[in-house]
């Protein structure tokens, strides 16, 4: 009985702590920066190309998916715009002009789609917020409104 | 079996540990340590150690917890209407929310002050800002009331207020938007803001035995946005000190125009000498409009007066009275230590954060150590004011507190934690973070010549996954850290009503020992009491209908009354004759289209009503008084407009007509 109990001890703890970190997941304004930065840039198993987040692999043809562009286009004017402009002016974000080539697809896809994470974890996001001091929110794209955003900016860099 | 039982809590043991450090101090559970619940614990039927009062923000009214429980005492009505008590609803408390606009249901409570005798709080008034139609409140803690509201002329989102001089001198308010003056011709382009938008700061005296305000004088300033400000202690009494921001001067898209300059300012101005310039005859009076309203204890009434006159210096004229310090990135809080030497900028996009001396201020200013002017000011060199700056302290510095041990304690919005530091050498002592982004904080009496210390209380602007989700809309967290030691420990998370934004703390002796139990009836000045039953009555004057009627558990007097008729305004002057602590009455009125009233013991209010349709209408007490609460009740009777029903008003005595018997019981 007492055996069960404790295994239980063991068990609840994992749980426990899952569920925290799949709430600091969703959850938007984690502690970030200062504290955080010294924690991870040690960590081997961290790829700041890639950065965190689902997205491990995407394929990316030489050519513009045009129809992709036009969808990322219409995401881009509803949940971007207002803060990102297609130069390389910063507004409240950095302008995207040359974006893909600062930065990998994988780690453009994984910071729209999982901005606290990233924030608390990523250098190169970590010393934007630095300057801009304005976390990005959390804009809920789905998978493939990263992908459409993604050819979006690809198109503003000029790729056809 | 014997010998696995250790070995396996042991390892229980080590897993427990190892999923706490694996979470890292993200989620309360491991932020808090074993301790906690018993430093916050309050026992019930014992008291909390200190009052806090919170700005409600944009619930418009302020809050008072109880520290270090947590607990809501109470919601003190100022700018916004309440139907509850019928605060803004009542005949007697409309007038408190006119204004020269006319009657506001609604403002922004940003910043609470205490009043101050010899730079400490002395429990008589606390203070809030209207940020959105400039108004200045005080309430008066006898009560927990709002006493008084003053609107300021000349301003636009009285944002830098409601702060106090050591003795309560002078409240001030500095407008956070500028704006062209309200006697000029307001109607010009925005983007003439150059040419055509001021700022002002109001020196509201405040008299130091009634505690009523009037605006003592106005500084006309440079258009830039005011913030925050505290005024000097001991050797820098005379002085106040502003942070300013939009010193870019844009008139669109701040978010981006006004972040362009490297810094903007500290605004130090000598009150002192404006004042005497003021008694010199040298202010220039201009014709302004703005309300005056004062709530009368002995009248339960009050009463709106509006002014048309302010005393005006421009700064441009005086240039010996304000000076700019340059302060990192549009700096918010600014924070004078409890020695007066030290003054921090809180540059809310600054990596570090700049401690001004005043010493060196008074120095530089008799060196004439300056860099130039600004709009007629002149700027005195950064480094000739600058006393030090605390090195990588964080992210977004906002506010900054102090604990009387010589430390002080900043938040950090950006990145989400506050940080305590050394004002003489300026090292970080200790860091902790705050869930989610704070914003104001408080400690006891953090802001006076003497801090109580102890806690620091922050109020979180993003609540997030703190409490049981509750929708969209969440409470904003408060969370209470125990700060006697170098480590600051999180102890209490406690949620708030509207926005927290500034707040102030004090001892509980301070203010218990005053407060007012109840009104005494026979004080009861106001001219619709009815003192006892015997003056009950209902009075007819063309369509305007008077009822007295008294309140006492459990009845109403007169609860039958008939011979209102249609296009008739009543007015009910309900009288609580109770002379108990805490039994309040309350009225309310099928129909009524503004709110309840809930009386005092001792106090009269009035409620208008204005009937729709004849008929029948119910009148009952809100407010569960006694065992026969729900029998505390009566009926008014409306009739159409050219009924001959006459006047009739009693309690008692309207016996049944026998035209219908009730079945008799059992039968």
């Amino acid at each position: 009985m007492k055996k069960i109990l404790i295994i239980g001890i063991i068990v609840s703890g994992i749980i426990a702590c899952n569920n925290n970190q799949s709430g600091n997941n969703t959850n938007g304004a984690n502690n970030s920066g200062q504290n955080q930065q010294t924690g991870n840039t040690g960590n081997p198993s961290y790829d700041p190309n890639r950065g965190e987040g689902k997205f491990t692999k995407v394929d990316v043809s030489p050519k513009l998916d045009v129809a992709m562009a036009t969808s990322g286009e219409k995401v881009y004017s509803v949940k971007c715009a207002a803060c990102h402009k297609l130069t390389d002016e910063r507004l409240v974000g950095p302008g995207w002009k040359g974006v893909t080539s600062r930065h990998t697809a994988e780690w453009i896809m994984n910071f729209t789609t999982n901005t606290d994470e990233m924030l608390s974890k990523d250098p190169k996001a970590q010393a934007m917020l630095e300057i801009c001091l304005v976390r990005m929110p959390n804009q809920n794209l789905t998978d493939q409104d990263a992908r459409d955003v993604y050819e979006f900016m690809r198109q503003n860099d000029g790729v056809k | 079996m014997k010998k696995t039982k250790p070995l396996m809590l042991a390892l229980a043991g080590a897993f427990l540990l190892m999923a706490q450090y694996s979470c890292k101090p993200k989620n309360a559970g491991n932020a808090v340590s074993g301790d906690a619940a018993s430093k916050a614990y309050v026992a019930p039927g014992k008291y909390d150690e200190f009052y806090n009062f919170v700005s409600g923000g944009f619930s418009g009214q302020m809050s008072v917890y109880g520290i270090p429980s947590g607990r809501l005492l109470r919601v003190i009505p100022v700018f916004s209407v309440d139907p509850q008590s019928g605060y803004g609803y009542s005949e007697e408390t409309k007038p408190m929310l006119n204004t020269s606009h006319g009657f506001i249901p609604w403002d922004d409570l940003h910043h609470v002050e205490m009043s101050l005798t010899d730079g400490s709080p002395d429990g008589r008034w606390v203070f809030g800002n209207g940020n959105n139609t400039p108004r200045v409140a005080r309430l008066d803690l006898k009560t927990f009331r709002t006493a008084e509201i003053l609107e300021l002329p000349n301003s636009a989102g009285n944002h830098s207020s409601p702060f106090a001089t050591e003795n309560t001198e002078y409240i001030v308010a500095g407008t956070r938007f500028s704006v062209p003056m309200d006697n000029s011709n307001g109607d010009v382009p925005i983007n003439t803001y150059r040419q055509n938008f001021r700022g002002t700061v109001s020196f509201i005296k405040v008299d130091p035995t009634s505690g009523n305000m009037s605006i003592g004088f106005q500084l006309r300033t440079p258009g830039v946005n005011f913030d925050l400000s505290h005024a000097g202690k001991g050797k820098s009494h005379d002085w106040f000190f502003f942070s300013t921001y939009n010193t870019e001067q844009a008139n669109t898209l701040l978010e981006v125009n006004a972040s362009q300059r490297d810094k903007d300012f500290i605004m130090a101005v000598n009150w002192k000498k404006a004042e005497d310039l003021v008694k010199q005859g040298k202010g220039k009076k201009e014709s302004v409009k703005y309300a005056h309203n004062v709530y009368d204890e002995k009248t339960h009434s009050s009463t709106s007066k509006i002014e048309n006159e302010v005393t005006v210096l421009d700064v441009k004229d005086f240039p010996d009275i304000v000076y700019f310090i340059p302060c990192p990135k549009s700096p918010h809080g600014c924070d004078v230590d409890p020695t007066g030497e030290y003054i921090v900028g809180s540059g809310k996009l600054a990596a570090l954060l700049p401690v001004f001396s005043f010493d060196k201020i008074q120095k530089a200013i008799a060196a004439k150590d300056f860099i130039g002017e600004y709009d007629g000011i002149p700027v005195i060199r950064y480094e000739a004011a600058l006393y030090g700056e605390v090195e990588k302290p964080g992210l977004g510095p906002l506010h900054t507190e102090f604990d009387g041990k010589g430390n002080a304690i900043t938040t950090f919005f950006v990145s989400s934690e506050i940080v305590k530091w050394n004002v003489k050498d300026l090292k970080i002592i200790d860091r902790q973070p705050t869930y989610y982004s704070p914003g104001h904080l408080c400690i006891p009496g953090g802001d006076t010549k003497k801090p109580y210390g102890k806690y620091v209380i922050v109020y979180n602007k993003i609540t997030k996954d703190r409490y049981l989700p509750t929708g969209p809309e969440l409470n904003q967290s408060a969370q209470l850290f125990d700060i006697t030691g170098d480590k600051m420990q999180l102890i209490l998370d406690f949620p708030t009503i509207g926005e927290p934004h500034y707040a102030q703390a004090v001892p509980a002796d301070l203010v218990k020992n005053n407060s007012l139990r109840l009104f005494d009836i026979n004080a009861n000045a106001n001219p619709y009491v009815s003192k006892g039953e015997k003056e009950t009555k209902v009075v007819r004057n063309g369509k305007r209908v008077d009822i007295y009627i008294t309140s006492i558990r459990s009845h109403f007097t007169p609860d039958n009354i008939e011979g209102i008729k249609m296009g008739d305004d009543v007015y009910w002057h309900v009288t609580n004759l109770e002379q108990d602590w805490d039994v309040p009455h309350g009225f309310a009125v099928k129909g009524a289209q503004n709110a309840e009233l809930l009386i005092m013991p001792g106090e009269t209010q009035t409620l208008k009503w204005s009937p729709e349709k004849p008929g029948i209408y119910p009148f009952y007490c809100t407010d569960f008084c006694s065992a026969l609460h729900q029998e505390m009740q009566g009926y008014i009777r409306v009739s159409p407009a050219g009924s001959n029903v006459p006047l009739t008003f009693s309690t008692g005595t309207n016996m049944p007509k026998d035209t219908v018997s009730v079945t008799p019981m059992g039968k």
